[in-house]
């Protein structure tokens, strides 16, 4: 591949501008990595978009705000943990997301058979985030009685933005889980040898900002 | 460091690297779990809670997605777009509290 960005000639803002208004591919990196970036920010102007709406529902409501605090508490042993399910998801996509990054850097190394597990690994995390979220989500259907269009605990606008927001992370778990199982067994079959490792790390990339996104969840919408 | 060399050769960092990372995702994660957990109220906690999901947001874009390493205009690619949703909240943020004092009172 040719690589004609030269050196750290240019730093900053001038290499911004050199990059652009060279003769070339303005951005340094192979297409189906750039074409994921892209997605990835329009991915983030949806989760954006519903964030703010739920900050505009939960700004504008007279009723009060269920404390996800209690809500999503535990008895365990006993014991009123607040908010430990989340903790515990939280952790495990973390570590999804360590074990995903470990496998990049082994597939950059060649080592495929290390790489192909540690994506099987980072895909048993993400099913297990998934499941724990189906308990979650059947806890306060099936107990609390929430709907998205009522909510027994307070506000009704509660039901809908969780089910909305929740779900959409959700579902980019489960097809993160889907896409990762898939090239893991490409990296198994060698499938990468001649296209490039480099789509592993697409991979991680996507898996990366599903991590990413559940930042901000867990900030704006369990722990506010 | 080598930021020069992505397109050629991938990005290969140590592994101790992202090892780090992990760890203090994991430590700030704990922390913000705390905020609740010890029941922090009031702009105290707004201001825990931000701070530490910036720091966690920053660390994974950085080390993770690897963006320290990628050239400036791909930072200012994925960087000045966003702005857009700050502007939208801002906006939305009048709105609400518009929307709210009217059903108030």
């Amino acid at each position: 591949m040719n690589n004609n960005h030269n050196s750290n000639e240019k730093k900053g803002w001038q290499s911004a501008v050199s990059d652009w208004s060279n003769d070339r591919t303005v951005f340094d990196m192979p297409w189906p990595k750039f074409m994921m970036w892209v997605f990835l920010l329009s991915d983030t102007f949806i989760f954006g978009i519903f964030l703010t709406a739920y900050m505009s529902v939960r700004m504008s409501t007279v009723d009060a705000w269920p404390n996800s605090s209690d809500v999503f508490a535990l008895t365990i042993a006993g014991e009123h943990v607040p908010l430990v399910l989340i903790a515990i998801m939280t952790f495990i996509l973390i570590t999804s997301s360590g074990t995903m990054a470990l496998a990049v850097n082994f597939a950059y190394q060649g080592d495929k058979r290390k790489a192909g597990y540690l994506i099987f690994i980072t895909a048993l995390f993400g099913i297990a985030f998934v499941g724990m979220q189906a308990f979650e989500w059947s806890k306060l259907i099936f107990e609390e009685g929430v709907r998205p269009w009522s909510n027994p605990l307070g506000a009704a606008q509660f039901g809908a933005t969780f089910f909305m927001i929740t779900g959409f992370h959700g579902l980019h778990v489960s097809a993160g889980v889907i896409y990762l199982l898939v090239v893991a067994k490409r990296v198994h079959a060698g499938d990468y040898d001649k296209k490039g490792y480099h789509m592993v790390e697409i991979a991680g990339l996507y898996w990366h900002f599903v991590d990413l996104v559940w930042v901000f969840i867990f900030a704006f919408f369990y722990l506010w | 460091m080598k930021s020069t060399q992505t397109h050629k050769v991938g990005q290969v960092h140590p592994i101790s690297l992202y090892l780090k990372a992990w760890l203090l995702l994991f430590i700030l994660s704990a922390c913000s779990y705390m905020v609740d957990y010890m029941q922090v109220q009031g702009y105290l906690r707004w201001a825990l809670i931000l701070f530490f999901m910036v720091m966690k947001a920053g660390l994974i874009l950085a080390v993770f997605m690897h963006l320290n390493w990628e050239r400036f205009a791909v930072k200012l690619l994925l960087f000045i777009p966003p702005i857009a949703i700050l502007i939208f909240i801002t906006l939305m943020n009048i709105e609400a509290s518009y929307v709210f004092i009217n059903r108030y009172l």
